[in-house]
């Protein structure tokens, strides 16, 4: 009968062992969810080289932009471009 | 005690994250100690370099990177500058912090400068003086002391930072 008694105490230790183990772990889990992306360095001004090649341009090529510009506001009748209002006398 | 056990290295973890956001290096304080490999213009040899060694000397530390434009703006100037004002105590120190030397080398090959240029690929020496910008300069005075910050490389900044290199060497008008 006192064996049996320690088994279920030492079972029921172990349980409780097993939740404390367990809400620890998923409080760390909470913990690094909510901080990992505040833990991401912004990129350094110094480590900008590959931000900083043409292939990162919103644009691929200036050139192309321009006439596609062109014929945008052309067709659109209004000067100035993209996004600002223009002049609108279709005249380019 | 157990959960603050366990939530404190976090809070650490986002005050030092916190911390790092802290002010540049700013007029008046000394300048932060750098060691780092270089090549010299004159002799073309490759040695350390490092600024105490050119204590007593107005040293102007220049941050740049091949990618970067404003930078290839500044080599003349800096050349002019070392050339007007080397045999007064003047030094250029050009920090190069690009990742692949190649690129580097690219660079000086175009711009052809007459002063030490320094390595960090790693860039550990713009975090030490906490660069905010491409290209960054800080002006050290003699005692070692940071006397002016420089943001970019503009034609509207040559003459006042002229002017600010006069200053510290005590050139008069």
């Amino acid at each position: 009968m006192k064996d049996a008694n320690e088994s279920t105490i030492s079972g029921m230790q172990l349980r409780m062992d097993c939740f404390r183990t367990a809400y620890t772990l998923g409080l760390m889990v909470l913990a690094s969810a909510c901080i990992g992306c505040a833990s991401l360095e912004p990129v350094k001004p110094w480590e900008k080289g590959n931000l900083a090649k043409p292939a990162m341009a919103f644009e691929g090529d200036r050139l192309e932009l321009g006439f596609a510009e062109h014929t945008y506001f052309s067709k659109e009748g209004s000067t100035g471009g993209n996004g600002v209002g223009g002049g609108g006398c279709g005249c380019n | 005690m157990r959960i603050v056990s366990l939530i404190s290295p976090v809070l650490m973890a986002v005050f030092s994250a916190l911390c790092g956001l802290a002010h540049g290096i700013e007029k008046g304080q000394p300048a932060p100690n750098f060691s780092l490999p270089s090549t010299n213009a004159d002799t073309s040899a490759s040695s350390p370099i490092s600024l105490v060694a050119l204590r007593g000397k107005v040293v102007y530390v220049d941050f740049w990177a091949s990618w970067c434009g404003p930078c290839k703006q500044s080599f003349p100037w800096m050349n002019d500058m070392q050339t007007r004002y080397g045999s007064k105590g003047f030094q250029v120190v050009a920090i190069n912090v690009d990742k692949k030397p190649s690129d580097a080398a690219g660079f000086l090959r175009a711009t052809a400068p007459v002063f030490s240029i320094a390595y960090d690929p790693a860039g550990s020496t713009p975090q030490l003086f906490q660069v905010k910008a491409m290209p960054s300069s800080f002006l050290i005075g003699t005692d070692g002391r940071v006397i002016a910050t420089h943001a970019g490389f503009r034609d509207a900044d040559r003459s006042p930072l002229e002017q600010s290199i006069r200053q510290a060497l005590g050139i008069k008008e």
